[in-house]
């Protein structure tokens, strides 16, 4: 058993149709897990789930072995789970460190060291912390919303594309950020359009199509595997 | 000493009247661009909020009064204000609980909310009618002046006498604690940053674990404080018209807009834009310019641009100026 899991998870958004059919998405402490597809696979919709911004028809999501399938959004920020969306996802209006002290709104306790510990994570935004986040660069901007979501020391990050939009040396930087956060035991899970690259830091991963479990494994057995080559890796 | 004369003129008749009536549009202008920022309606029960806490400053004077207490030399309305203001917020929160969270959690369009804040106005307007009616009362007590023509006249020796009505000082300097006192809120506090959070993004703000009930809330306390105190100022600088708050709403509208609407600091200086523009425009500068020009240059009108008749038109001109030019406001910078 995982940590935390989404297990045969079947919903859509609002009355619609289903994007995301019977699909399973597990992951560890400690563990980075890429969720890759085409477009329109339902990637984001199956992370969205399992953080509760639609409504399941069928499945369950569990963390540490507790069902929370019925938390809304917010009570399960409450359990550890931290998201960065894809867009809009830092407060621009905000200084650097006014959007760590939102991240921190949770915590009733040693707001002032954790944020020193995402400064000696990130050191550029400690030199631009009284900056409002609106004048950084994209790739500034990616490190305060990984803050943000840091801030609450969760036991899972979710990262919805953090590498779109930025520069290929931006990105590497980023994947080195992510590697550095899994290494302080977080759980996270990012869906990304950069397969390769994202396959080749993560530990596992699933690949989707039309919102079902289409493969699954190691990041090595699916960079090697000839069929996903093929299909979804352009090589 | 001409010259001196002319600066006396001009001050008592457009620098301090502009100063005390641009504290009250700026509290007005703050109100809006606070439920505007956070709540992001276009707030048009605004006037007649005002007018409704401004009220109960009114008849809870009059009650001291009837009792005999009063403030020493200071209004007695000022002792009212906590009360206006608790039966203020509880009146706003009733309204917000009844009518704009329907449509908040429904996420209807900012149209629709304005639409139905039309609807707020009209209620509001019944039920100050049917309190305490539509017309005209003054409740100032306590001492009027602090400096009387008269006196300035004695102390200086010039021509001119410079008057210095103690609702005058009273709005300025309340105006500046007040909004001192907020900014404060709004930057330093975690509560107030979680406000500021929420109107940049919303959603994100949520998924940080702010509760959108509490900022709401807060919100509704906060507009609820500078709405009671901006038209408790105005009443005891003019008089209490209850209708007067609504006519009252295009000058603050535009303050807020030129300002950007959004931005607290810019609603607070549209406020003295607004009001400086609409006094410097409609002043007859006839006395300003004997003193200054020779005697064969004295004019004989008395050079005033515009009818006081005409001072909303130019609110109005500044609104239609600033949204056709500079829509985001004349102030850069951040919302709230």
């Amino acid at each position: 058993m995982a940590f935390f899991e989404g297990n045969m998870m079947t919903g859509g958004y609002g009355d619609g149709p289903d994007i995301i059919n019977s699909c399973t998405i597990n992951v560890d402490k400690g563990e980075i897990v890429a969720i890759l597809g085409p477009n329109g696979a339902g990637k984001s919709t199956a992370m969205k789930a399992m953080l509760g911004l639609l409504n399941l028809k069928s499945g369950n999501i569990l963390i540490g072995g507790e069902d929370i399938s019925k938390l809304s959004p917010q009570e399960r920020v409450k359990k550890g789970i931290s998201f960065v969306p894809q867009t809009k996802n830092v407060f621009a209006e905000l200084t650097v460190r006014e959007n760590l002290e939102v991240g921190a709104f949770l915590r009733t306790d040693g707001t002032t060291r954790v944020i020193e510990e995402i400064y000696d994570l990130f050191p550029i935004l400690r030199e631009k912390k009284d900056q409002a986040v609106g004048q950084l660069s994209g790739g500034q901007r990616q490190q305060v919303a990984l803050g943000r979501a840091l801030m609450i020391k969760p036991s899972v990050l979710m990262l919805d594309e953090p590498t779109a939009g930025v520069s290929p040396i931006v990105m590497d930087e980023l994947f080195e950020h992510i590697v550095q956060v899994k290494k302080t035991d977080v759980a996270i899970i990012m869906v990304e359009q950069n397969a390769k690259q994202a396959l080749s830091i993560s530990d596992r991963g699933y690949i989707l199509v039309t919102g079902e479990n289409k493969f699954e494994g190691s990041g090595k057995e699916l960079l090697n595997d000839p069929e996903v080559r093929r299909s979804f890796l352009g090589a | 000493m001409e010259f001196i004369n002319a600066i006396i003129v001009l001050l008592n008749y457009t620098v301090i009247p502009a100063l005390t009536y641009g504290s009250q549009l700026a509290l007005g202008a703050i109100f809006v661009t606070l439920i505007y920022g956070i709540l992001r309606f276009a707030n048009f029960a605004t006037g007649d909020m005002m007018s409704f806490g401004t009220m109960f400053a009114v008849l809870l004077t009059y009650y001291l009064q009837s009792k005999g207490i009063s403030f020493g030399f200071l209004p007695t309305a000022l002792l009212t204000i906590p009360f206006a203001i608790a039966i203020m917020i509880f009146y706003m929160l009733i309204i917000d609980k009844t009518v704009f969270s329907y449509y908040r959690i429904k996420k209807s369009p900012p149209v629709q909310l304005a639409m139905v804040s039309l609807g707020v106005m009209f209620v509001t307007q019944a039920i100050i009618r049917i309190i305490i009616g539509p017309s005209d009362r003054r409740f100032l007590d306590g001492e009027k002046f602090i400096l009387k023509a008269s006196e300035f006249k004695e102390m200086t020796g010039l021509n001119e006498g410079l008057t210095i009505k103690s609702t005058q000082v009273l709005t300025i300097f309340i105006t500046v604690v007040v909004v001192s006192i907020m900014f404060w809120f709004l930057n330093k506090t975690k509560t107030g940053t979680s406000m500021r959070a929420y109107s940049d993004n919303e959603d994100l703000a949520l998924l940080s674990g702010i509760d959108p009930k509490r900022v709401v809330m807060i919100t509704w306390i906060i507009a609820g404080i500078i709405a009671t105190i901006g038209g408790i100022l105005y009443g005891l600088d003019k008089s209490y018209r209850p209708f007067v708050y609504f006519n009252n709403m295009l000058p603050i509208f535009a303050a807020a807009i030129v300002g950007g609407i959004g931005n607290p600091y810019g609603a607070f200086f549209g406020g003295y834009v607004i009001a400086f523009a609409e006094i410097f425009l409609t002043y007859a500068y006839k006395r300003f310019f004997v003193y200054i020009l020779p005697e064969s240059l004295e004019p004989n009108s008395l050079i005033q641009l515009l009818s006081t008749d005409y001072k909303f038109a130019i609110s109005f001109s500044i609104l239609v100026v600033v949204l056709l030019f500079r829509p985001s406001g004349i102030f850069e910078g951040k919302k709230i």
